[in-house]
């Protein structure tokens, strides 16, 4: 691994070798303190604290009438029937079960559309991209105005297409509808990014495959289910984990646009952590839903590494 | 028999160009879904009157600057909003930001791929480690920590400052592992070579791979940019007032507002869009490389 090694080793000179090794360590520390104490201090530290402070009933600002104590596992006992909570967590997965699935397909579509060697490509690639460039604030903002309940540009759409049979609906302000319409921007916004993650996987597949495919008389769907499927394997599943784990940090859009309204339908694990550490300064409280939700996070890593790990190849795992 | 021949052939053709058309059709309608509100936006933010365009909605006319148009919701936000003040706090956070983030997880990504010392597999076993731990995972803790935390000056809390918004951003797990998965992969015969020649360790990192590194530094460089300058939910925490607030806290926060100013909204919006598109437009190729390389994630 290290340089200059058989340099040294050729000069025949151990005290050389030993200054020099000496030297080599000590850039490598020089170079990696920086990273480590801040990485030690704003995320290591923060993290295994987490765990400590649910274990507490800590607020930002002590109430002087409760003093700071632990608690065990009172606030996690709590979790379980906390109304609000579970209907975060079942919206959490609610976008998975919906999202994953059509964003992966209409990404892996996409992605196979722009992969063709056609004049104008560029341009519909840049186009196709520019809503992963923009940000999530703005799109939530712009779309609030999209979905205007009377006379909002995707209902007066939804009524010329369907000849006035559809809506108007009340996009935002509808229990059933709201997170469908956040589903729908999310999509909108995101889906430009894995795009471009299975254009580059389908770069790598070797065009003999598919010339051999030829020869033999596939047709294109058979291509697709033979050929692209099992070469996108890797990226597949990269896509699908790293859309899921995207689903349960959902935060801006649902901040911006209902703060978790109307009655809690479009609120996310996440803006319910949010909400209670910061706006309600219930830091202990917070600190368990948090925990909760890096468990989530890691049992989806892990079967990331064991869909994976197969194939011997470890391009995306 | 030539006859023959050529119908097909004929027909081969006409398919072709019949397939060719509808793949165009298809493709523009997909650039008119991704495009619409974006247009929208923009031609929205030049209609000078809040109520028309509103009513503009329920038609084409939403996407054709008709009525009164100008520059007026713009120069509202100017006034009204301290719209400058924001997008500076907006630009110097993500600068700084990604300038430091690039020179110190370029650094321990340098040690952990080329030099030799004790302790390294643990250290990239940890960094790799950490990639699965988001940001929100930490947010809640964070915020009691620098809620009370000293700073040059006597001060005794990190809340409002430039600070508290750069350095948790900093070091970055990610960053480290594209920077290794680089640097790994360089020849050693440039460093050797360097080395026979005296150049010093530090020498060798500075003049030779970090300009050979340009690829990845303009790689890590736009990932970082972009999240620093749409990151949300960590600003939105540690500010109270408008002195160090981002551009997104900013506009969130005049979202908030009632009555809704639709005009002064999107001029807003598109002035905190219409520079990163022109970036973007600009660098097109490279943004499309960093984010496929976030593909070979490990």
């Amino acid at each position: 691994m290290g340089i200059g090694k058989d340099i040294m080793v050729n000069n025949k000179d151990k005290g050389s070798i030993t200054t020099y090794r000496r030297k080599e360590a000590k850039l490598a520390w020089l170079f990696s303190t920086p990273a480590i104490l801040l990485l030690i201090f704003f995320v290591i530290v923060p993290f295994v604290w987490a765990i400590w402070l649910s274990l507490t009933n800590t607020r930002l600002i002590p109430n002087p009438n409760v003093p700071t104590r632990f608690i065990g596992l009172e606030n996690y006992i709590r979790l379980v029937s906390d109304e609000v909570f579970l209907k975060s967590l079942f919206n959490n997965f609610y976008f998975v079960i919906v999202v994953v699935p059509l964003q992966t397909a209409f990404a892996l579509g996409l992605a196979m559309l722009i992969n063709q060697e056609l004049r104008g490509m560029n341009i519909f690639r840049t186009v196709y991209f520019s809503p992963v460039v923009t940000s999530m604030t703005v799109v939530s903002i712009v779309w609030t105005l999209l979905y205007n309940p009377g006379e909002g540009l995707i209902n007066a759409f939804l009524q010329a297409i369907s000849f006035g049979k559809l809506g108007p609906y009340d996009w935002l302000t509808n229990t059933k509808l709201v997170f469908p319409a956040i589903m729908m921007m999310s999509i909108w916004q995101g889906v430009g990014f894995q795009m471009v993650i299975f254009l580059a996987g389908l770069q790598e597949i070797p065009a003999s495959l598919y010339e051999a495919a030829e020869v033999d008389g596939a047709n294109g769907w058979q291509k697709f289910v033979n050929i692209t499927i099992p070469q996108l394997r890797n990226t597949l599943v990269f896509v699908m984990i790293s859309t899921t784990i995207l689903a349960f940090r959902l935060f801006d859009q649902v901040k911006v646009m209902t703060n978790g309204g109307p009655s809690n339908a479009s609120m996310t694990t996440m803006l319910y952590a949010i909400e209670t550490g910061w706006g309600r300064l219930r830091i202990g409280y917070a600190s368990a839903i948090t925990v909760v939700f890096f468990v989530i996070v890691l049992l989806i890593s892990i079967a990331q590494r064991f869909l994976t790990r197969e194939k011997g190849v470890q391009r995306n795992g | 028999m030539a006859k023959d021949k050529s119908k097909p052939i004929f027909k081969y053709h006409v398919r072709k160009k019949i397939q060719k058309a509808l793949k165009y059709i298809l493709m523009i309608l997909l650039a008119i879904f991704f495009m619409f509100p974006i247009v929208f936006m923009i031609i929205s933010s030049i209609k000078e009157d809040e109520f028309q365009v509103v009513t503009d909605m329920s038609s084409l006319r939403a996407f054709i600057p008709v009525g009164e148009l100008g520059l007026q919701n713009y120069q509202d936000v100017f006034a009204s909003l301290n719209f400058a003040h924001q997008f500076f706090n907006s630009v110097l956070i993500m600068v700084l930001t990604v300038l430091f983030g690039l020179l110190i997880n370029s650094m321990i990504a340098y040690a952990l791929a080329r030099l030799r010392f004790s302790g390294k597999n643990i250290l990239l076993s940890v960094v790799i480690a950490l990639i699965i731990i988001p940001f929100e995972a930490v947010a809640v803790p964070l915020l009691i920590i620098v809620n009370k935390l000293p700073w040059f000056g006597g001060a005794t809390t990190w809340l409002d400052t430039y600070h508290v918004q750069i350095f948790p951003f900093i070091a970055d797990a990610f960053s480290i592992f594209l920077f290794y998965q680089f640097f790994v992969n360089i020849p050693k015969d440039l460093e050797e070579a360097a080395l026979i020649d005296g150049a010093s360790l530090f020498g060798i990192y500075w003049k030779i791979v970090v300009p050979l590194s340009r690829p990845i530094i303009a790689t890590v460089a736009i990932l970082q940019s972009l999240n620093a300058w749409n990151r949300f939910m960590w600003p939105l925490m540690v500010t109270r007032g408008e002195d160090v607030r981002p551009l997104t806290v900013g506009i969130q926060s005049f979202f908030g507002q009632s009555p809704r100013l639709w005009g002064d909204l999107m001029a807003f919006a598109s002035m905190i869009t219409i520079p990163v598109l022109i970036v973007f437009l600009l660098f097109q190729k490279w943004f499309v490389q960093s984010v496929a390389s976030t593909g070979i994630k490990g």
